[in-house]
């Protein structure tokens, strides 16, 4: 069974893109717009990883990523913090509200997807 | 039956208990413990002012004038308010200039003179001493009366007394003892005596005791309380008349005039200026005596009424003088103890004004009038001897015994004649004439030697002409003529009713005319010429004493040069080498200086020197004898005004500093606050910055990403491959504008901006910006209106960036409509000087929170909450900046739901050549 992952970001290219790279690689995907839909989809989906930007209408990446850690239902469910905000304290911050990892805009496609790999342990 | 010689062994054994109190006093203060440190023993000792007059004399004026008793106490009472300005400031100068007497305090103040000194010692001494008669003859009496007991006997005139058989002979003989065993033990320095004070304290106490005891038993023994001996009183219309003020205006008069003399006393005879200020520990102790001293005043004073009516009701016949009430009241009653009680209370009334009275004389006689002669006195040679303390003590000795022994011969010769009966007013108003020179002397700069001595000379003139030479008159020493007639015969100078001043009684008339003179004279000498050098540099100190009191004040006004193997000696011819040398020792200790001789003879040294000789031999003296071994350069006037005006420079300096200070911590608030300013914009800037940086990244994310799919895999499906390089076009277009606009914004905000300003004509622009945006309508099949109104006028302004700003709007407007339902309204009219500009549509409105911050830089409008809107969020402040620079304005109206309208002015009469 393949791993689930959720792509949460409101610029409709980044979308695009992150969307074609999962998918290549051979993961079922979901795509959220928003903060709340994200929670929602979690909720509904039970995705494996969460690639969590952090500009986001209606509840930010931060929120978002604190609603999975506060949730012990979604323990298992990783998160990749994708922002274009790339300053030390929100680095700091995102690893602190428990993320898994923290890739800046723009990314190296390889980097992402290596990243994505280790994290969820698929050869 | 009191036998003389119970009587006698009593007054001994009174006098040996303060013998050993005074002894005990002077022991403990050897050793450093002070009894006298203490404000009450200070206020009970200010009471020596009340002596045998007040104890005695003042029944007696209260049975002949009533309340007329009550100013010689209302006076002090009213005074004692006072202190706390005008006794502290003496107090202060006294001790900054080791002050030993009223004589002294007058001659340092007008440049430590002799002459000045002088004068104000024969003035004390001649206004004193009968004072002193008067206190021997009421002790000597008191002894005849008791001694007379149980029969009620008036002494006999007192020249009919044998020489050896007359009591106050005696009286005078223990006293002078007394007084020189306690008066001069030795030289001090500060010329206290602490035994004494605490003696005096304790005889104010048995004085107060005395009294109320006595009060007591006449108001409550012999009558049924104050009620009934007024009541009594009240029934014979002589005694009812006492107990109403005479409603006469020469009687007002009077009262004001003693209040006002009593005023004087208490702060100018010598014995209270000794007690007051010389003998004052610690200038704190004021505190109390101010209150206690008047509390003192009172108590003594609550009986005199009682015992005057009550002696006058008892014996009728008016053989029996009241003065003697007192004691003759608890005699008629056979209280022997009573009658002791009283005696013994006279007693310490009187001994304790001759005791502090003759010593405060004495040291005035010894340091203003013997030594000055003495050391003028070149055949003496006293300038060769080596130790002079032995001579000043022995001076002060016979000082001591011959004002007693004048006081006495002044008893024998005037006995009861009115020269001695009314001596205590005359007294008073003699003391009154050192009333202008030092109380000008403390507030006045101005005031001079010259002055002084003239104000002195002519007060003391009017006072001898007005009130002591008739005293002789009516003693029948004199003539009477001249008071009847005037001297010469000449009616103006009737020495009762000088130039014709008639009305008042003797005393307020000879205060008059005395204090007009004193204070007149004074005045006028001293304005005649300004203060010479040390008057200038002495008034400086006295005056502004409070700014001075920190060291070294005096020695700021001496420049010379001195050797420590000169003063040593000096010193010790005076105080002895002994305790010179000490001296010298703690002086150094004080500067730490090993040794007397590594001290270094500078001004400080010379007027430390001056001031220990000063406690000795008084002021002006000392300044003479200093000046004999040192050599001084003398300071002009001008120096000494330098040397002020330094201090006055000074003051200044830190003045202006105080000032300087508070410009620094208000310059300092100011870059406070402008550094907080310049934090906030840095705040902003950061975060201006990270947002174009994650605006930046943005775009640049889906190039990067679509760029490295297409290269890691060339056979991408065809329309994905056209779809991605498309997303890559689009995103590239996006990340050109949005530094244009990064950069135009920067430049427009820096001032850098390129304006081409000319006459544009704004039909031109609406319609130019809309062809340049009707693919956007098309696109979203949005409707356009227009309302462009005819005829309005060019604006100055620079065309393309106006197209910049109408194709900003609309675009916004397109945004922000509806796809297929949105219109757009562009409206052009001309309003009260400007052109106006709107752009209406009917997309979802801005609420009000919003209309503001749409205009920051990017803060872009729609709800982020909803929806990513389009745009680098920079167009609407670029357009701001453009449309102000202009001098015109950019704006929303706009409520939820019914869309927005951006509008813009432009002003028509500024014509801009930029």
């Amino acid at each position: 069974m393949s791993k689930r992952i959720l792509i949460v970001d409101d610029e409709p290219n980044i979308v695009v893109s992150l969307e074609f790279l999962m998918k290549r690689e051979g993961f079922e995907v979901a795509v959220a717009g928003d903060g709340e839909t994200a929670l929602r989809l979690i909720e509904e989906k039970r995705p494996d990883l969460v690639l969590l930007d952090i500009m986001l209408p209606k509840k930010n990446g931060f929120e978002v990523c604190q609603a999975i850690r506060a949730n012990p239902d979604w323990q298992a469910v990783k998160v990749v913090m994708l922002t274009a905000k790339g300053r030390d304290t929100e680095v700091a911050k995102g690893t602190a509200l428990g993320a898994d990892a923290y890739m800046t805009k723009p990314f190296s496609t390889k980097d992402l997807i290596a990243q994505v790999r280790q994290i969820l342990d698929v050869a | 039956m009191l036998q003389g010689w119970v009587i006698a062994s009593a007054s001994f054994a009174y006098l040996g208990v303060l013998f050993a109190i005074a002894y005990f006093g002077d022991k403990r203060a050897d050793t450093g413990r002070s009894v006298i440190a203490n404000p009450t023993i200070y206020a009970l000792s200010l009471a020596v002012y009340c002596t045998t007059w007040t104890f005695y004399g003042s029944v007696g004026r209260a049975a002949s004038t009533g309340i007329g008793f009550l100013p010689i106490y209302l006076g002090p009472t009213l005074m004692a308010g006072l202190w706390w300005f005008v006794m502290l400031k003496i107090i202060r100068i006294s001790k900054a200039n080791r002050i030993t007497s009223i004589a002294d305090f007058i001659a340092s103040r007008y440049g430590k003179s002799q002459l000045l000194g002088g004068l104000v010692t024969v003035i004390a001494v001649v206004g004193i001493v009968p004072y002193i008669s008067l206190q021997l003859k009421a002790v000597s009496n008191s002894f005849i009366i008791l001694l007379n007991y149980p029969e009620i006997v008036m002494p006999a005139k007192a020249g009919a007394q044998p020489l050896l058989q007359d009591s106050a002979l005696y009286i005078a003989m223990i006293l002078a003892a007394f007084t020189i065993l306690f008066g001069t033990r030795h030289l001090d320095a500060t010329e206290r005596h602490e035994g004494m004070v605490a003696a005096i304290a304790f005889e104010s106490l048995v004085k107060l005791v005395a009294f109320l005891a006595v009060g007591l038993f006449v108001t409550f023994g012999i009558y049924n309380g104050f009620g009934d001996i007024f009541d009594r009183a009240e029934a014979l219309p002589k005694l009812k008349a006492l107990m109403t003020v005479a409603d006469t205006g020469a009687s007002y008069g009077s009262w004001w005039s003693l209040t006002f003399l009593s005023m004087l006393s208490i702060m100018f005879l010598p014995r209270q200026f000794q007690i007051s200020v010389v003998e004052n520990v610690n200038e704190r102790h004021l505190a109390r005596a101010i209150w206690l001293f008047p509390l003192y005043l009172i108590l003594i004073n609550l009986f005199v009424l009682p015992i005057a009516l009550g002696g006058m009701l008892h014996f009728p016949g008016g053989n029996v003088d009241a003065d003697t009430f007192v004691l003759t009241l608890p005699m008629a009653e056979r209280q022997e103890a009573l009658a002791l009680l009283v005696y013994i209370g006279g007693l310490s009334a009187g001994t304790g004004m001759v005791i502090v009275e003759t010593i405060a004389l004495s040291t005035m006689v010894c340091n203003d009038l013997v030594m000055p002669v003495l050391l003028r006195w070149k055949a003496l040679r006293l300038h060769q001897e080596h130790d002079l303390s032995g001579l000043l003590l022995a001076i002060r000795r016979w000082a001591i015994a011959a004002i007693l022994l004048l006081g006495y011969i002044y008893f024998r010769a005037a006995g009861e004649a009115y020269a001695l009966v009314g001596i205590g007013l005359i007294s008073f108003a003699a003391v009154a004439q050192f009333a202008p020179a030092i109380v000008g002397g403390i507030y006045w700069k101005g005031g001079t030697r010259r002055g002084a001595i003239a104000g002195l000379l002519a007060g003391f003139a009017v006072w001898a002409y007005t009130l002591l030479l008739p005293s002789f008159a009516k003693s029948g020493w004199l003539s009477l003529d001249f008071i009847r007639e005037g001297l010469f015969g000449v009616a103006l100078l009737k020495p009762q009713q000088l130039f014709g001043l008639a009305g008042l009684d003797d005393i307020s008339h000879s205060l008059f005319w005395s204090m007009l003179a004193n204070i007149g004279c004074y005045v006028a000498v001293s304005l005649r010429r300004p203060p010479d050098v040390v008057e200038t540099s002495q008034g400086t100190l006295f005056v502004d004493v409070f700014r001075h009191t920190e060291g070294g004040a005096g020695s700021r006004f001496w420049r010379g040069s001195a050797q420590v193997q000169d003063l040593l000696p000096l010193i010790g011819r005076f105080l002895g080498p002994e305790r010179a040398r000490e001296a010298f020792l703690a002086y150094a200790r004080r500067r730490g200086v090993a040794s007397v001789e590594a001290l270094e003879a500078n001004a400080d040294l010379v007027h430390y020197a001056e001031t220990l000789l000063a406690g000795a031999i008084g002021g002006a003296s000392a300044r003479v004898m200093v000046a004999s071994v040192v050599k001084e350069e003398p300071l002009g006037i001008d120096e000494v005004m330098n040397i002020l005006d330094e201090a006055s420079q000074v003051r200044a300096y830190s003045k202006q500093l105080e000032q300087k200070s508070r410009e620094l911590e208000a310059a300092t608030a100011e870059l406070r606050a402008a550094n907080e300013r310049l934090k906030e914009l840095d705040r902003m800037k950061d975060d201006f910055m990270s947002t174009v940086t994650h605006e930046l990244r943005t775009p640049l994310t889906s190039i990067r990403a679509f760029s490295e799919i297409l290269l890691e895999d060339p056979k991408t499906d065809l329309i994905d491959r056209r779809k991605f390089l498309a997303i890559i076009v689009k995103e590239t277009e996006r990340l050109t504008r949005l530094i244009n606009q990064v950069l135009d914004m920067a430049k427009i905000e820096s001032g850098n901006a390129e304006w081409h300003t000319a006459e544009v004509d704004l039909h031109e622009i609406i319609e130019e910006s809309i062809a340049a945006t009707s693919s956007l309508f098309s696109d979203k099949r949005i409707g356009l209106e227009m309302a462009l109104e005819g005829g309005v006028p060019k604006v100055m302004a620079d065309r393309d960036r106006l197209i910049q700003v109408m194709l900003n709007l609309l675009s916004n407007a397109v945004k922000f409509c509806e796809a297929g339902h949105g219109r757009v309204k562009v409206g052009l009219h001309l309003a009260a000087g400007a052109v106006r500009v709107d752009v209406a549509d009917n997309g979802p409105g801005i609420s009000l929170a919003e209309q503001g911050t749409i205009f920051e830089k990017f803060r872009q409008g729609g709800d982020t909450m909803t929806a990513k809107p389009q745009g680098t969020g920079l167009g609407l402040p670029i357009s701001r900046q453009i449309i102000e620079h202009f001098g015109g304005r950019l704006w929303v109206e706009s409520s939820l739901g019914k869309g927005a309208t951006f509008s813009f002015s432009l002003p028509l009469e500024e014509r801009k050549t930029k």
